[in-house]
């Protein structure tokens, strides 16, 4: 499997690291235990496409948001996370 | 003289007389020629038998050419180099070349379990299941290893592998897989578009069944044609063939797995070559020309010596000019079959009799037996008379039920041919059947991968080249590549007719896998037994499941479960197919990642110093750190720890300690993005200061520990524990980009950019005077306890200074550039030599952090929390921070957790070991009344005795009681008192004086 890292460009997977469902977002301070739990726990672990957290580890430290295929492998997307500086490479 | 080669023709064969080769088979000399295989120089040299069978210990002789083999399996070589299981049918033949045979004692003619045979009931379908389920201790006693002893698949070499392999990655437009007419036209078609091609051939010798059987290509002769188009290859640049190397997987993204068998064709590798090397292929297109396998019929006597595929015979004839009979038979069911009787006249053989189960037979086929005088039989063979020296009759079963009796020494035997689908059904494809050649044929390959030629069921010699050329274009087209292809090479299509005939009933044992000794009625036992399902079947049977994956076997043992069970064979279906299509060696996946270079070593920068020193190393991740400094006369590491504790807390020491992770913490948002990952405040953290952090997984468990400073308004550097270095890195980096993107805050890892040594004992600022530049003030007004600042080094070099202490002793750590590690260590030791400096190591460290009641791995254990390490109050209740919620949940502020406290025997004479269990005073231990256990122990020379911390049930309201360290593994059991876990210095007036 590769992935084609928005900043380094199309690489193998030893590079990522996977973390998970990368739809649950943190809740905000004052959301209370059972939202914190929910996000904490409750993961989807879907037969088929599902956006998923990785970490470019072994290139440029971005965490990536992935769109994959778990049946087949096929990445769909990848989206570098808000906070990875794509805005500013496209700038 | 070395073996006469009895059985090689004097001309002809792809094999080079010139170049005489010897070898020993059993311990016997043998000679063959360079371009002979293993098998086809023991064909040339007679030898009919060369292996027992896996159950029965039947004599066995080689049945293929190919990698397909199931009977012919030696092991290769000897000492470190024996290779068990080894194909002598893919093994080339080279000087010197030892070989012996497998399943067979005392001797291969004289085999003594051979017995195995009288007691073939036991050894049924199921075997493993029936028969050794009871008693269950008798399975490990007595069965598994007399079964291992009886059965058994050849002899591990028993030592350390002593050669290199390689990995290496290739990327290319068109991959193909084999060399034969398919696979070389798709290489033209390719190559001439201007597409990046790899071709991948598992012989030596490139052009497939075109070395075996021949033919006119493009009116010249297929090996004319052979070499003009190698020629024509190996002159385009972007083409690259590869011979010994098998294509045996394909993985997501069109990545492919071949292993290029380097070395194995001489007797070791020559100096600094890998023996194989593993091919990591990224391809965007596959052509699969993998070619077709000839398969058997199954009929009693099927497995005797002598009994080989017709396609086999041909080969050894053709392309060895060794033969493997002198008078052969033909058991054939189609055409393909009487190509084998064309090259055996050729040779000068005689033909005892064709039998052919078709109806009927082509006018031009008649009259070539009525001109070569053998008889053609309309039937089936129903059994074979022979042993170990081969087949001698041949019992026929006509058509319309007479008998017939055929004398020869050998039989050549084809079913038809089955298309090689592995590579294409390798991402659960299921091959699909096709009645008019009665095989499966590629269908659902994965994305970018097609099969041409035999591969996909098109076995005619001019349908190969035209789907193989037509394969490759559109390959290289979809690809972006769009030279002039030019036109297809031309052949003419042979005829193929078949009759599908799987089983011929008979009396005896027919076989189905030969390698797993499966026969004809273990399927249909299976199929009584209720193991219809063929992935039932192959377990039940273990059809398909030896070495060679039942490659010419599946699709029979499919056939005949069909029949018992009335259904069709594509109803039936086939099991799912996994890589490796050949066995590939854990070497070869391993490559250079094995011993000292398993894992990358990291060095601590003063690491050559320490090693001058004599240090002894521990392996911490893939850190080698010092673990202590033995001096002469000391008699073991307790000793020495003990000297180095006693000179840190009596004079001064120092210890590397840039293992720990580092990272800069830069940016306007800097403080409030620590605030946000630590459980404690750094916005307040006033400049040129140090505090300790902790901070928490998001289910509010401890994740990590470590000092963070702030050096600057915007800039703070903080450390981790050297464990968790990267995955801190990692966390933060998540924080910082997918949590927290509004925060102005970058991160930079700066864990090798800084060695860093901590400095300790009452004699530290004296040695470290001798180090930092005068002007710098470290008086406790000028530098006090939890400063932190940059300061110039005597000679100008600027490092950073923090008064932080994990030993409890008036203590600093230093950083300074890592390229000057080595010599900060040299000029501590150098400058500190009249205060008696002694460098201390990670046991001495921690002996310091028990004595001082720090908290570390041992306790970060994944399961505590805050509170548990006595850090409950370092939780601010002013912000949010990363696991403040779910560490506030009921279970994790529970009054009887395991909270830490210290612990030590009430014998002060006796050893403390940590994964003791506490157990209440004067109660029987058991998993009611657990209440903890020690995490972390050490002698402690300033207590006198051994001390250590400990997990207890609600420990720190226990201070004082007695309970057991109860220690079932070590059988020990013994009081301890609870104590405070700071046994050094409680009120920490040393560390701040
Ligand atoms: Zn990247």
């Amino acid at each position: 499997m590769r992935i084609v890292c928005p900043f380094c460009g199309e690489r193998e997977l030893g590079e990522f690291t996977y973390l998970g469902d990368a739809k649950p977002v943190r809740p905000t301070a004052d959301a209370g235990e059972d939202a914190v739990h929910d996000y904490v726990y409750l993961r989807d672990n879907v037969a088929g496409v599902m956006s998923e957290n990785w970490y470019h580890g072994g290139g440029c430290r971005a965490w990536l948001k992935v769109t994959r295929n778990t049946l087949t492998h096929e990445i769909a997307a990848v989206e570098p996370a808000a906070g990875a500086g794509a805005a500013k490479v496209g700038a | 003289m070395a073996g006469a080669q009895t059985n090689r023709l004097d001309n002809g064969g792809l094999i080079d007389r010139t170049a005489p080769l010897k070898f020993r088979f059993d311990g016997k000399s043998l000679s063959g020629f360079q371009g002979d295989t293993l098998a086809s120089a023991l064909v040339a040299n007679g030898v009919k038998l060369v292996g027992r069978s896996f159950k029965y210990h039947r004599p066995r002789g080689i049945l293929t050419a190919g990698s397909e083999e199931p009977n012919a399996l030696v092991e290769l070589r000897t000492g470190a180099r024996r290779e068990p299981n080894t194909k002598a049918t893919t093994a080339e033949l080279y000087e010197g070349l030892e070989a012996a045979s497998q399943n067979r004692w005392p001797s291969l003619s004289f085999d003594v379990m051979s017995v195995n045979q009288l007691f073939a009931p036991i050894f049924v379908a199921g075997f493993y299941y029936k028969t050794f389920m009871w008693p269950a201790k008798f399975w490990e006693a007595v069965y598994e290893p007399a079964i291992r002893r009886a059965a058994g698949l050849g002899r591990a070499a028993g030592v350390a592998d002593p050669d290199h392999y390689d990995k290496v990655w290739a990327h290319c437009d068109v991959l193909i897989a084999g060399s034969g007419p398919a696979g070389l036209a798709a290489a033209l078609a390719a190559g001439r578009s201007g597409a990046r091609v790899i071709l991948c051939e598992e012989d030596f010798a490139f052009g497939g069944r075109l070395l075996s059987d021949g033919g006119m290509i493009d009116g010249l002769p297929a090996a004319e044609w052979l070499s003009r188009t190698l020629a024509e290859l190996a002159a385009m640049p972007d083409v690259r063939i590869m011979a010994r190397t098998t294509l045996f997987g394909v993985y997501d993204g069109g990545t492919y797995g071949a292993l290029e068998r380097v070395n194995d064709h001489v007797p070791s590798p020559p100096e600094h070559q890998v023996r194989q090397r593993l091919w990591r292929i990224v391809a965007k297109r596959c052509v699969v020309a993998a070619g077709a396998l000839e398969r058997p019929i199954v009929f009693a006597g099927n497995d005797t010596p002598g009994v080989m595929m017709a396609s086999a015979m041909r080969t050894y004839v053709g392309r060895y000019a060794a033969l493997p009979a002198k008078r052969i038979a033909l058991f054939t069911n189609n055409e393909d079959g009487w190509r084998t009787v064309e090259t055996a006249l050729g040779a000068g053989l005689q033909i005892a009799a064709v039998i052919d189960a078709r109806p009927d037979i082509s006018p031009s086929h008649r009259s070539l037996a009525s001109r070569n005088g053998f008889t053609v039989l309309h039937g089936s063979v129903s059994g074979v008379d022979g042993g170990k020296d081969g087949v001698r009759k041949i019992a026929v079963s006509l058509t319309g039920g007479a008998r017939a009796e055929v004398e020869a020494d050998g039989l050549a035997v084809s079913g038809g041919w089955n298309p090689a689908v592995g590579l294409t059904s390798y991402h659960r494809g299921r091959p699909k059947w096709r009645d008019d050649i009665a095989a499966f044929v590629p269908d659902g390959a994965p994305p970018g991968m097609v099969a041409a030629g035999a591969a996909n069921g098109n076995f005619g010699l001019g349908a190969c080249l035209a789907q193989g050329f037509a394969a490759g274009a559109a390959a290289a087209h979809n690809t972006g590549h769009n030279g002039k292809a030019g036109t297809a090479p031309v052949a003419d299509d042979e005829t193929f007719s078949l009759t599908p005939l799987w089983h011929v009933a008979g009396k005896g044992k027919a076989f189905v896998d030969y390698q797993h000794d499966v026969t004809a009625s273990d399927i249909e036992l299976a199929q009584r037994e209720g193991f219809e399902s063929v992935e039932h079947l192959k377990r039940y049977t273990t059809l398909g499941m030896a070495t060679d994956q039942g490659k010419t076997s599946n699709v029979a043992g499919l056939a005949i479960m069909a029949a018992v069970t009335g259904k069709s064979i594509p109803d039936t279906g086939t099991t799912i197919y996994r890589p490796p299509y050949v066995p590939v060696a854990i070497g070869a996946f391993a490559g250079h990642h094995r011993d000292e270079t398993f894992h990358a070593t990291r060095l601590t920068p003063s690491h050559h110093w320490a090693a001058e020193q004599g240090a002894v190393f521990v392996d911490t991740g893939l850190w080698k750190r010092a673990q202590w400094y033995p001096r002469a006369g000391e008699k073991d590491w307790l000793q020495s720890v003990t000297r180095e504790v006693k000179a840190v807390r009596s004079g001064v020491g120092f210890c590397d300690v840039s293992t720990l992770g580092k990272i800069d913490v830069h940016g306007p948002d800097a403080g409030a993005f620590l605030d946000r990952v630590y459980i404690n405040t750094f916005t307040n953290l006033a400049v040129g200061k140090a505090r300790y952090g902790l901070m928490l997984r998001e289910d509010g468990i401890v994740y990590d520990d470590g000092t963070t400073s702030r050096l600057a308004e915007g800039h703070y550097f903080l450390t981790t524990t050297t464990a968790k270095a990267g995955l801190v890195m990692q966390h933060l980096e998540f924080c910082r980009q997918v949590l927290f993107p509004d925060l102005d805050v970058q991160l930079t890892s700066v864990s090798d950019q800084w060695a860093q040594f901590s400095i300790a004992g009452p004699k530290t600022r004296e040695l470290l005077k001798e180090i930092v530049d005068p002007a710098e003030d470290l008086s406790n007004e000028g530098f006090p306890f939890m400063g932190a600042r940059e300061v110039a080094l005597r000679g100008g070099i600027k490092a950073r200074l923090f008064r932080i202490s994990f030993s409890g002793e008036m203590a600093f750590e230093i950083s300074v550039p890592a390229r000057y590690g080595e010599a900060m260590a040299r000029n501590l030791m150098r400058a500190g030599e009249p205060l008696g400096v002694t460098p201390y190591g990670t046991e001495a460290l921690g002996v310091m952090r028990i004595e001082k009641g720090h908290v570390a791995g041992p306790e970060l254990n994944g399961t505590t929390t805050a509170a548990d390490l006595g850090l409950g109050k370092m939780m601010s209740t002013k912000k949010d921070f990363i696991g403040r919620v779910m560490a506030g949940r009921e279970a994790l502020v529970a009054p009887d957790r395991q909270v830490v406290v210290g612990v030590k025997p009430t014998d002060r004479a006796r050893r403390l070991r940590s994964g003791a269990h506490i157990i209440p005073k004067g109660q029987t231990p058991g998993p009611g009344n657990d209440q903890g256990y020690v995490t972390s122990v050490c002698f402690s020379p300033t207590s006198d005795q051994w001390i250590g911390l400990a997990l207890v049930e609600r420990g720190r309201e226990r201070i004082g009681e007695i309970v057991h360290a109860h220690d079932p593994i070590r059988g020990e059991d013994y009081e301890v008192e609870l104590c405070n876990p700071v046994f050094y210095d409680p009120d920490g007036g040393r560390q701040r004086g």
